[in-house]
């Protein structure tokens, strides 16, 4: 968990701010060493090594990058690493359990919601959140909460279906409202060091 | 894109927050949404030394209305919790049809009301919306608090009137006196550009008769416009075609707009035109007809909510209203 920056020469490396942040990624508790101007999508690729949260267009615009912060979708490009501090995130790494597909991942793989597969991972954070707070969206529902998240390939009419498809599973699956168990029960906490 | 070194603090009061924008100066910045800031030192084209980040300052996320009617929006309230909220709804109907205009549904998640408006971009949407309404800013520095009216707060582009050691705390929207209408429209090629075209205007009527009223544009200048001599037109009167037509006409001859990428000027002006036609004959599609509003029929057709256009007036671009 290293993040390598260019050696400048002109900037002694005790010049450069370091923040120690803890959080909370997929379960597991965090601690990283950031600089402050580490982008919360840089901590997560290479901090962490999570490269299932895309970078798009890097300009606030594509949502490849969307994250669920505390469970609400934010672009993880325009946000600093910083402010993750004290703060949960989740990625499209926590959306399996250990062997099963989460019903959404099934569910694009069903109504093929996918051709190049780039903004999926960010689809699928954004219908997440969705489908948490409203279980049964209509279509147009569903196409309003995904309208910050650009897909190039699709024309959006798979992944609707495939959102639509994960809702019908999640409500007819067993108790309703229960939370999906964390991907790993963590005990220790592991050390990221970044910056 | 990495934005440039800064330092970085996170105060938890605003006392602290100030001492430190004190310490700043002119090199410190706050971020609360960041969704403008962000991208901006992205791209480089702000490098601040100092970043001031107010999220973890408690209290600041509310929006509440005072016992007599005005409306006040915390530094920290996000443009999702306004989307969402049935204050806005049952009492405040621009606000409540702007906030599900403002960018993205996810960066609502992030971006508050009181940054957008003090990040003075020419074409913020509720830059219109609080002009529109008359709200002002409260903002608190070293030497106690003060109040700006929105007229006077935006300077210039990326301009606000804060002193570099001042934050702006608060919006307030004051208190209407009569029955509140109004609305904002938006023209936009696709969710989460910049407006086109959009329109605020705010009203207050008695007995028919308009009281208050207040319209602002947004994408046709190089500021928010507030078309004071469209809304005094109104003022005294009833809604009328004649009436409305009339505001419609000096609406759209307060905008000042540019041909450019999202439309030639002349179809910006006629838009203008349009929008206020259309806010101000909901509920009145009769007049509407008459003023010449080639939606009116529909009425109310532009509240869908699903961002669909319907080709006619908005065929550079997509129409979204809540």
């Amino acid at each position: 968990m290293t993040i390598v920056y260019e050696d400048r020469g002109d900037e002694a490396t005790s010049d450069v701010p370091v923040n120690r942040i803890r959080f909370t990624i997929n379960g597991q508790k965090k601690i990283a060493e950031v600089e402050p101007r580490l982008l919360l999508s840089h901590l997560i690729r290479r901090g962490l090594g999570l490269t299932g949260t895309h970078m798009g267009c890097d300009t606030t615009n594509c949502g490849a990058c969307t994250v669920l912060l505390d469970g609400r979708p934010v672009k993880s490009c325009t946000m600093l690493a910083v402010q993750a501090d004290g703060h949960s995130i989740e990625t499209v790494e926590g959306l399996s359990g250990q062997s099963e597909l989460h019903p959404l991942q099934e569910g694009f793989k069903q109504e093929h919601g996918l051709q190049c597969g780039f903004c999926t991972p960010g689809v699928m954070m954004a219908a997440k959140a969705l489908l948490a707070a409203n279980p049964s969206p209509t279509e147009d529902e569903v196409r309003w909460a995904l309208s910050g998240n650009l897909c190039r390939c699709t024309g959006y009419q798979n992944i609707v279906k495939s959102v639509l498809w994960a809702a019908d599973k999640l409500r007819s699956s067993e108790p309703p409202a229960s939370e999906p168990p964390a991907s790993e029960p963590s005990g220790a906490e592991s050390r990221a060091s970044a910056g | 894109m990495y934005p440039s070194r800064f330092r970085y603090e996170a105060p938890r009061s605003i006392g602290e927050a100030i001492s430190l924008l004190s310490e700043g100066g002119d090199e410190a910045k706050v971020l609360a949404g960041g969704q403008s800031l962000v991208p901006l030192m992205k791209l480089r084209f702000a490098s601040p030394e100092l970043i001031v980040d107010i999220n973890n300052i408690p209290g600041l996320d509310y929006h509440r209305e005072d016992p007599d009617g005005t409306i006040r929006i915390g530094a920290l309230c996000r443009h999702a919790d306004l989307e969402r909220s049935a204050l806005l709804t049952s009492r405040q109907p621009l606000m409540a049809s702007a906030a599900p205009l403002i960018a993205d549904p996810i960066v609502r998640n992030r971006g508050t009301l009181v940054g957008s408006l003090c990040h003075a971009d020419p074409q913020g949407d509720w830059a219109s919306v609080v002009t529109a309404l008359s709200g002002h800013l409260v903002a608190r520095g070293p030497g106690g608090r003060r109040t700006i009216p929105m007229t006077d707060f935006v300077t210039g582009p990326f301009q606000n009137a804060l002193a570099p050691d001042e934050l702006a705390v608060e919006a307030v929207i004051p208190a209407p006196k009569g029955t509140l209408a109004g609305g904002y429209l938006k023209l936009e090629r696709r969710v989460g550009d910049f407006a086109t075209v959009g329109v605020a205007v705010a009203l207050e009527t008695s007995d028919g008769t308009v009281t208050r009223a207040g319209i602002a544009l947004t994408g046709v200048g190089g500021s928010t416009i507030s078309a004071t001599e469209a809304a005094e037109e109104l003022v005294g009167q009833p809604l009328t075609a004649q009436t409305i037509a009339q505001a419609a006409d000096l609406a759209a001859a307060a905008a000042r707009p540019r041909t450019d990428h999202r439309g030639s000027a002349e179809y910006k002006r006629h838009m203008v035109r349009t929008f206020v036609v259309r806010i101000l004959s909901r509920g009145d599609g009769e007049a509407a007809a008459a003023a010449g509003g080639n939606r009116a029929a529909n009425g109310d057709a532009a509240g869908s909510g699903d961002g669909a256009s319907d080709g006619s007036d908005a065929s550079g671009g997509t129409e979204r209203a809540a």
